[in-house]
């Protein structure tokens, strides 16, 4: 904090120097910007998801094959299933129905990186006004909360989804995402809004929170325009590794055949259907494990970083 | 200054004002926090009054209530666990604890502003100062960004912070402990109130800043002809800046006088006491005569005057309940203490 010693210096009076040339106002965000371009880690993990991301988001630019464009045999009559890596026209071989794999994997990003990201924004958009609530009044409205996300947190996950997500059966594919998220929403929300509680009352018991009453602040304004700037950092560094923790969870989900179904992609349903070849060709279960190990990876990465920036504590 | 007189004119007026009552007046406030341990009385029936253009000290060690005062002049304390259990808050005759929420949260800075001992951490981290007050007449007042930064500019200048137009948009990590300090007093300032509540504003700077800064407060005082109440644990800086003191202990106000006399004269043991513990350079090389003891736990305070265990005339009579009363000494002074007249030497 070279800021504050160069202050120290008190001037009185009209300035007797020009003020000495400093680093422009440097917040708190403005700090974490600067740590986190700095960050070797931050910046592969950063250049990963951008990867994936455009995988999800724009698969054409990636791949001009369609991943339904399968074919058991080929046009010169030779067979076209399981074709090992670095095949004439499937560089990444070909999967147990004839189709392209580096296709497959391409289209199969979307449904992992829609699910995770919409599971985040959920949980953010209940959990954080829950969490800020709970914390900022306290009483009988933190004892609701505080026990109703006690209640939810003791779901086990796995269990409650095997079940729920069997009873349901919706088996268009965009719908089906749409079941998936609203599933994970409802069991992660509480992480948040936990974390959230915490930090605000660890936040509204600071002085300029009492300096901000003082000054006639409402409510509401304590609370989202003194408190929540004060405290909203780690609800990032939480996101950051649901994010991963989703795009896990889903592949899981899948894997155990409540999640996302064929004829849809993902690469949970890569590789559940592949696994029982695994012996025989490995690299049908390992390439959709590693772009997943390597997306959690990212996320939780970044997480990491997010946190080392923001903490005041570790400067 | 066109700008600071719509920003006056826009003031909320309180309903049942009078003009010519005491600008405050406190009358046997208490206070008790109810804890797991207990419940603590820490304001037993205190009262006193603050004009207009004068400067009341309220004069104590840690914990004997002066902040609670304070705040529960502001109406900011917690509840659970604190609760005003007695007593009156009259502004202008008008008695603050019988009106609601948002009528109490309009005088806040309107018409009472506090000052908080550590400016830094009173000060929101993640917004510039400019903001900070720039959202202050933007939400009290309705003025638009620009006028509102403008206004911020003139009160960074009155607070004498130098290249108020250029630090107007720093942050507060980025000043130094008296220009934080300023910043601080210019925030109070900035609706205009009658009265400022100075919470220790000096405790957390060096010497030579406090003599800057309680010089600044004076001179702000004077020309703005605000009533101001001292809250300070500090003898030394009581003495230029106060017209009168009040000497609390353990909940209560033990002696009252003119600034002049309590140094001159005091008529309470713990007066005295204090006196005597400051430091001076012609008893150089010899022990500080300390009060022995420490003050009570006010969860535990003990029957009749809490100062007893630690007192040099206590009596019998020292130890009954009730406490002594608030006796009057001379016309302006008065001490809580039954042998007032063996500690002024008097006869």
């Amino acid at each position: 904090m070279s800021d504050t010693i160069l202050g120290q210096t008190e001037t009185i009076g009209p300035a007797l120097s020009p003020e000495p040339p400093r680093e422009r106002s440097a917040s708190l965000w403005a700090d974490a910007r600067r740590d986190l371009i700095r960050n070797p880690t931050f910046v592969i993990a950063s250049i990963y998801l951008l990867f994936v991301g455009s995988m999800a988001a724009f698969p054409k630019l990636w791949t001009r094959v369609h991943y339904r464009d399968c074919a058991l045999t080929a046009d010169n009559g030779l067979p076209n299933a399981k074709l090992p890596m670095f095949s004439p026209g499937h560089w990444l071989g070909t999967s147990e129905a004839g189709c392209d794999f580096w296709s497959l994997s391409v289209y199969g990003a979307r449904p992992s990186m829609l699910i995770a990201v919409m599971s985040t924004f959920g949980i953010v958009i209940i959990g954080l006004p829950l969490g800020v609530l709970a914390g900022y009044f306290g009483g009988w409205l933190d004892a609701i909360i505080s026990r109703l996300v006690d209640m939810v947190f003791a779901l086990p996950f796995l269990l409650v989804g095997l079940v729920v997500l069997s009873i349901i059966k919706v088996t268009d594919p965009n719908l089906r995402i749409w079941t998936v998220t609203m599933f994970l929403v409802l069991l992660g929300w509480t992480t948040v809004a936990r974390i959230m509680r915490g930090s605000v009352i660890a936040v509204k018991n600071l002085d300029f929170v009492m300096a901000a009453k003082s000054l006639g602040a409402t409510h509401g304004r304590l609370m989202f325009r003194h408190i929540l700037p004060n405290a909203i950092a780690p609800v990032f560094v939480i996101a950051s590794v649901a994010l991963g923790g989703f795009v896990a969870t889903e592949a899981t989900l899948t894997f155990l055949g409540v999640g996302l179904q064929a004829p849809a992609t993902s690469w949970g349903i890569m590789i559940s259907t592949h696994q029982p070849l695994i012996q025989d060709y490995p690299h049908l279960v390992l390439i959709p494990c590693t772009l997943l190990i390597g997306t959690v990876l990212s996320f939780v990465l970044i997480g990491d970083a997010l946190r080392d920036a923001l903490d005041p504590k570790l400067r | 200054m066109s700008v600071s007189q719509a920003a006056a004119q826009l003031s909320p007026n309180l309903t049942g004002a009078d003009p010519t009552a005491p600008l405050l007046a406190v009358e046997d406030l208490r206070v008790e926090f109810r804890t797991r341990a207990g419940v603590a009385k820490a304001i037993n029936g205190v009262s006193f009054e603050v004009n207009s253009r004068e400067t009341l000290a309220i004069l104590g060690e840690s914990g004997c209530g002066k902040s609670v005062t304070a705040q529960a002049i502001m109406g900011i304390i917690d509840s659970p666990p604190g609760f005003i259990t007695g007593g009156q808050i009259r502004y202008r005759g008008v008695d603050l604890l019988k009106r609601t929420r948002e009528e109490r949260r309009q005088i806040r800075a309107n018409k009472i502003a506090m000052i908080f001992q550590d400016a830094l951490s009173a000060l929101n981290p993640v917004f510039t100062v400019g903001f900070q007050l720039t959202e202050l007449f933007r939400k009290h007042r309705g003025m638009s960004r620009t006028d509102g930064k403008k206004r911020a500019i003139e009160l960074l200048d009155l607070v004498r912070i130098p290249a108020a137009r250029k630090r107007v948009n720093d942050f507060p990590h980025q000043f130094s402990g008296g220009m934080r300090q300023r910043v601080m007093i210019a925030i109070a300032l900035a609706l205009d109130p009658e009265l400022l509540i100075a919470d220790e504003p000096t405790t957390a700077l060096d010497v030579t800043v406090q003599a800057q800064i309680m010089n600044l407060l004076a001179e702000l005082q004077r020309e703005r002809h605000m009533g101001m109440i001292l809250i300070t644990h500090d003898m030394g800086v009581v003495a230029d800046v106060a017209d009168r003191i009040n000497i609390m202990y353990a909940g209560r106000i033990v002696e009252k006088a003119p600034v002049f006399d309590i140094y001159a004269k005091p008529s309470h043991p713990y007066t005295k006491a204090l006196l005597e513990s400051i430091p001076r350079v012609d008893l150089k090389g010899q022990q500080l005569n300390v009060i022995k003891g420490l003050p009570p736990s006010l969860i535990r305070v003990p029957a009749g005057c809490a100062f007893n265990p630690r007192c040099r005339y206590v009596q019998d009579v020292c130890k009954l309940d009730p406490p002594p009363p608030l006796f009057q000494v001379q016309p302006q002074i008065s001490s809580a203490c039954h042998f007032w007249k063996e500690v002024r030497g008097d006869d």
